[in-house]
């Protein structure tokens, strides 16, 4: 049939299954918004305060369903407003698919009215982007945006589309939604290869990340942990990965990370590193990591397996079709001498590990766990908060922890939660501090329009925490531009709003006020006060190895 | 640190080159020459490119290469597989006291004048990156002017060609 490149657009977003759009109109994309409202039972499009606020939205979206997130802008400030959100997905390898309005073709390079070369702008944060010159090409142009954000290692996709390309007709043919690229086993030989080296290993540890959660691979990780009696630790993409309880999992290592989970993979002899990248935060002085182990080191993605860390293997495929591939070719082994260390080292956690009465970050959230079903996605926003929510929220099921690791974007949270409640139809958990609230806050705007069931767990110290524990830590205490002089009334903003809010002094009081956000049709803050000297323990000082570690205030 | 050159098959597509550099920049790969033109068919352009950096950092450029949805194909061209050619030309002052050395000069490169005036003589050389150097060397004493230099262009010896590699 005949259709207008807008309507093209609009189409091929239904047939490519797209339930969901994030976004902001304006007048370079104003015929597109045209379609949506001539195919509005079709497809829902949820308008937010601001672009920014539409793209985390949309990767909140994809990270808690697993599909491609969508988001739409119009051209200039539009575009690039979406910028930061398009890095944090391009970050955290999250599937995402962005269309630009942009000024006529003809005006094209002549600096008009919020003309940008927003391809060009994010050339180096997407997997790849298009500039459509022509409607004949938009639906596939589309299409593979869909299959290229989808497929191998996930990622953001960005097309701009000119006014006269949406407003050009052309035949459009429905087509079936595209597959993603097969996935595939690294090679036999170096799947042999590393199995010889597990075969032969006394400490190993199982260390995974977020590529775990894009492979669907938590059924082989636990196979093979009972296979050769490993522990299993994670990055903070990770998180949620493997149900929080599991007897074999010590949770999240790195800067911030469990003790337990840090000391067995400082103390293990093979590290089979599944998804994951070895990031900075992760790693500390690269020199000093993990000097005794042996890596085998999984990913889809070759340029991870000798960026950071040179593994002893690299295999580049698919974590699960490796991994089963793997499983047939391991000895079964108990390892009492290495699992009596992993308990020695858990015993030495729990006498670290923050046991104070009355509101304390851990209290909350401990708090907070009890009040979370199997499915509540938890989303978070950047700085101390996260990393709390990081070492504390207990999870059941995968893709139910949402926030900004690799790019650490504050602001990112109120958005990445409306999009991960509106992806999975739970109700919905956003912790956040004071001052990445304070960033993205308009969002509430959205959430009330939507009445999107959300509970806020604001943890309110007054402070930017992380900054302040750096300034204590490592300058001499000198809190520049850290301690937030602000009036600001989180309650009374709240109800501004439209929103529910209410204060919380105790443990007690958050609990109380918890119960009630939950039974609450809609976004329901919490301003729970907690102390401006907490810190998030342990701590690898930047660069620092576990020699360094920081296990109490006053080390 | 070593050198090492790079085939690589693009989609011949606008911005592509673009693409490619931009990766160069962001990731801190050193890139000593590069020249890019349609190959044997429109479809496709080929890159040709020279790098210094250890066997890790050739590792990392050819593995973050790949993940370029344009990149068709990557061949590293060893020296002594493959044929390699650069094109110079050289503007020198004619200078009738100097004039007969640059010639003979010149002549001992097989290089060709492609203009003559009573001011100037251009010369081009085809030849491999390392004569290259040494001509202009000798041609520095007779007061260069210009130099436009293409960059290396580089084919496999025998009947190996770069749509003969699997990644995988």
């Amino acid at each position: 049939m005949l259709l207008s490149g807008a309507d093209i657009i609009v189409r091929t977003m239904i047939e490519q299954e797209c339930k969901t759009i994030f976004g902001y109109p304006g007048g370079q994309i104003i015929h597109v918004y045209d379609s949506l409202y001539k195919y509005r039972d079709e497809i829902d499009h949820v308008l937010t305060a601001h672009e920014q606020g539409a793209v985390h939205a949309a990767d909140g979206y994809a990270r808690a369903t697993g599909k491609v997130g969508v988001v739409f802008a119009t051209s200039g400030p539009g575009a690039t407003n979406l910028v930061t959100g398009i890095a944090t997905a391009y970050l955290d390898s999250v599937p995402l698919v962005a269309i630009t309005g942009n000024v006529m073709s003809s005006q094209i390079g002549t600096d008009s009215f919020q003309e940008i070369d927003i391809t060009g702008i994010t050339l180096p944060i997407t997997k790849h982007n298009y500039f459509v010159s022509s409607v004949e090409q938009l639906a596939d142009t589309i299409r593979e945006a869909f299959r290229l954000a989808a497929s191998g290692r996930p990622g953001p996709v960005l097309i701009d589309v000119p006014k006269d390309v949406q407003i050009a007709k052309c035949e459009y043919e429905p087509q079936p939604p595209v597959q993603k690229d097969e996935k595939f086993a690294a090679k036999d030989i170096r799947i042999e290869a590393a199995a010889a080296c597990i075969n032969a290993c006394e400490r190993p540890y199982l260390y995974f990340g977020g590529g775990l959660i894009s492979s669907d691979a938590t059924d082989e990780l636990l196979a093979l942990a009972e296979l050769i009696d490993a522990p299993i630790g994670c990055s903070m993409m990770g998180l949620s990965g493997v149900p929080t309880d599991h007897p074999r999992y010590l949770g999240m290592q790195g800067m911030h990370g469990h003790y337990a989970s840090s000391m067995a993979m400082h103390h293990a002899d093979c590290i089979i590193a599944l998804g994951v990248r070895f990031n900075d935060r992760v790693t500390g002085n690269r020199a000093k990591f993990a000097r005794g182990a042996k890596i085998v080191h999984i990913d889809i993605d070759g340029a991870e397996l000798s960026k950071t860390v040179t593994p002893m293997h690299g295999l580049r495929g698919d974590v699960k079709e490796t991994l089963k591939k793997l499983l047939p070719q391991l000895k079964a082994v108990k390892r009492p001498e290495w699992q009596a260390k992993i308990a020695q080292f858990k015993v030495e956690e729990e006498q670290t590990l923050d046991h104070r009465e009355g509101m304390t970050p851990r209290r909350a959230l401990l708090t907070l766990n009890r009040h979370l079903g199997n499915n509540t996605p938890v989303a978070t926003d950047v700085g101390q908060h996260q990393m709390w929510a990081a070492q504390t929220v207990k999870f059941k099921n995968t893709r139910r922890f949402i926030s900004s690791g690799g790019l650490g974007t504050m602001g990112f949270g109120m958005g990445a939660a409306i999009g991960a409640q509106m992806g999975t139809g739970e109700h919905a958990v956003l912790v956040t501090g004071d001052g990445s609230f304070g960033m993205c806050l308009n969002e509430m705007a959205t959430a009330v329009s939507r009445r999107v069931p959300l509970v806020i767990l604001l943890l309110n110290n007054g402070v930017l925490g992380m900054v302040r524990q750096w300034q204590t830590l490592f300058f001499d205490k000198h809190y520049s531009h850290t301690v937030l002089d602000r009036k600001t009334d989180f309650v009374a903003l709240s109800h501004a709003f439209g929103a529910e809010g209410e204060l919380v002094q105790t443990p007690e009081e958050l609990d109380a006020a918890l119960t009630r956000a939950f039974a609450y049709d809609g976004p329901y803050l919490i301003d729970c006060r907690i102390d401006k000297d907490e810190f998030v323990l342990p701590m690898l000082p930047p660069g620092g190895s576990m020699d360094d570690i920081i296990v109490k205030v006053g080390d | 640190m070593e050198r090492f050159l790079l085939a690589v098959l693009v989609r011949n597509e606008l911005g592509v080159l673009n693409r490619i550099t931009s990766m160069f920049r962001r990731r801190q790969f050193n890139i000593c020459s590069l020249t890019v033109s349609e190959a044997e068919s429109s479809e496709y352009s080929r890159i040709t490119l020279q790098a210094d950096g250890e066997e890790s950092a050739k590792e990392q450029l050819i593995n973050q290469l790949y993940k370029l949805p344009d990149v068709v194909s990557i061949k590293e061209l060893h020296e002594h597989e493959s044929v390699r050619r650069e094109l110079v030309l050289i503007k020198i002052k004619n200078d009738p006291t100097t004039r007969n050395d640059a010639r003979a000069a010149a002549e001992a490169f097989d290089a060709t004048i492609l203009d003559y005036t009573k001011d100037s003589i251009i010369y081009q050389l085809t030849d491999d990156s390392r004569r290259i150097d040494d001509f202009i060397d000798l041609m520095h004493d007779f007061g260069i002017t210009e130099i436009c230099r293409t960059g290396i262009v580089a084919l496999d010896r025998g009947e190996n060609t770069i749509r003969k590699v699997n990644y995988l």
